[in-house]
């Protein structure tokens, strides 16, 4: 039995194609990828995230618990401000990705990905138990929240109409408790596209009022909703890991490029962090590139990378597309550190055949390009 | 969706229209355009490949998915539709008419005879 959002019927009364997510009735798109993708590129475009899993942290020792959880450092974080972190398991492999809200002083709010946010609460349930400090409330509050997303550069505009929030004062990667029609809202400017916008955290049931009003707001801007296909072509166009792609439980964050968020001077133990310590020091040998195609072929998931003589395989693609807003094959792809300098010229096999791809700076796609 | 009613079509989501008593065109259907959304990538045969029933003869792709096309019947590829190969996103706005291959063989009429009509294939798209 699939799970549903509190917007299935709404996904479904708009011709959203409906598909089996890590056991969510998801929608992969409405319209069609391409228009929703563009829509979030150049006006504003509306996702369903209320898959995703929320673990509130809260009460004396929080911070600390956190810290003590997490591989970025908390500490340096201010009220009402976000960051981006990982959950590491203690051989340093990633078990999620996840974004902290620090809502008060000793109140955070954990965003995990929807497939993982069982084993994530397990994992933090468990550190609980052995955990020597003073120790905190953890809730999963995945059933009670939804989560809607506006991005694009005109979801400010869309989204004030409905809020008393002044959104201009929320900078990226900060939010407000504030409320959207009436209702208690978590107000973030984050996001998984590379665009301006924001997530949107409220009570499960208001979801189906909010996401209406939002769509109706938007309407002379042209707002599209957008289903999870747009949402990997935009996280792709920009590099953003996605768990289970370039992310996984063997895999230490500074070998996928987490290095700016696995802070080993903070206060305090971590847990992972021997191990990440001790790559840090023997050099990782793995890296996670962007490719270009040279040619047409598009580069998927697992399809094998090789070396310019086609002769040794040195990795493999973690997740690919063709690019809508660049328009041709764009590939990430978890190889052998000795060639990823940008301009190394790569194949991939596709199929039977050999394609050739080079390595190039990321995020592949930059405003005004 | 209407399907033209002179095509005959596979289990497979291909066309096929009897261009002559020895030749059929092929493409794909509307249903599997829409399953397949924005089509970025398509990869035809050489023009004098040999095709059995149910062979692979290539691969099309949108942003998406990645899906085989197979052959309706057993016979030569006499002719492929380069153009479509350059702007694949065409198939999209015209699956009916947006032909790839052109194949041949002494019996393409008995074998397109023995294809799915359009009322049949409706009928089995319906059911999936």
């Amino acid at each position: 039995m699939l799970k549903k959002t509190a917007l299935n019927e709404e996904h479904r009364k708009i011709g959203g194609r409906m598909v089996d997510f890590g056991g969510w009735d998801l929608p992969v798109q409405y319209s069609g990828l391409m228009a929703e993708h563009n829509a979030v590129r150049n006006s504003c475009g509306l996702f369903d995230v209320s898959h995703m899993g929320e673990i509130m942290v809260e009460g004396p020792g929080s911070l600390e618990f956190v810290n003590y959880l997490t591989t970025n450092d908390a500490s340096v974080l201010s009220v009402e401000q976000a960051q981006y972190s990982v959950l590491c398991n203690s051989e340093g492999g990633i078990i999620d990705d996840l974004v902290i809200y620090r809502l008060g002083l000793d109140r955070f709010f954990l965003v995990v990905n929807a497939s993982n946010t069982d084993k994530d609460f397990q994992h933090i349930q468990n550190a609980l138990t052995h955990y020597q400090g003073i120790k905190p409330s953890v809730k999963n509050l995945s059933s009670e929240y939804s989560q809607i997303a506006i991005q694009g550069p005109l979801a400010e505009k869309v989204l004030q109409s409905l809020t008393e929030t002044k959104l201009s004062d929320i900078k990226t990667y900060w939010c407000k408790e504030g409320k959207i029609l009436s209702t208690p809202a978590v107000i973030a400017r984050t996001g998984y596209t590379g665009e301006d916008g924001f997530e949107i955290y409220i009570s499960w049931g208001e979801a189906p009022r909010i996401w209406n009003a939002l769509l109706e707001a938007g309407k002379d801007d042209g707002i599209l909703p957008c289903g999870l296909g747009a949402r990997d072509t935009l996280r792709l166009e920009m590099k953003y890991a996605l768990y289970g792609h370039e992310l996984n439980d063997v895999t230490n964050p500074l070998e996928v490029g987490l290095g700016w968020v696995t802070k080993l001077n903070k206060s305090g133990n971590f847990i992972g962090k021997d191990k990440i310590q001790a790559l840090k020091v023997s050099g990782s040998k793995k890296s996670l590139v962007g490719l270009k195609s040279l040619g047409r072929g598009i580069p998927r998931q697992d399809y094998e990378v090789y070396s310019s003589d086609q002769k040794s395989k040195i990795g493999h693609i973690t997740s690919g597309t063709s690019s809508p807003s660049l328009k041709y094959p764009i590939g990430v792809a978890f190889i052998d550190k000795s060639f990823e300098t940008v301009g190394t010229r790569l194949y991939v096999k596709v199929r039977d055949d050999f394609h050739e791809f080079e390595v190039v700076k990321t995020p592949f796609y930059k405003k005004d390009a | 969706m209407n399907y033209p009613t002179n095509y005959r079509y596979t289990k497979e989501h291909e066309w096929a229209e009897l261009v002559s008593a020895n030749q059929i065109r092929v493409g794909i259907t509307d249903h599997a355009q829409s399953s397949l959304g924005d089509i970025v990538y398509l990869d035809l045969p050489k023009a004098g490949r040999e095709l059995k029933s149910h062979d692979t003869f290539g691969v099309v792709e949108s942003i998406k998915a990645v899906s085989d096309l197979y052959s309706p019947i057993n016979g030569k590829v006499i002719e492929t539709n380069s153009d479509l190969i350059s702007d694949p996103g065409k198939i999209n706005l015209n699956a009916h008419t947006e032909w790839m291959l052109m194949i041949e063989a002494s019996d393409a009429k008995t074998q397109f005879d023995g294809l799915m009509s359009a009322d049949e294939y409706t009928n089995y798209v319906k059911s999936l």
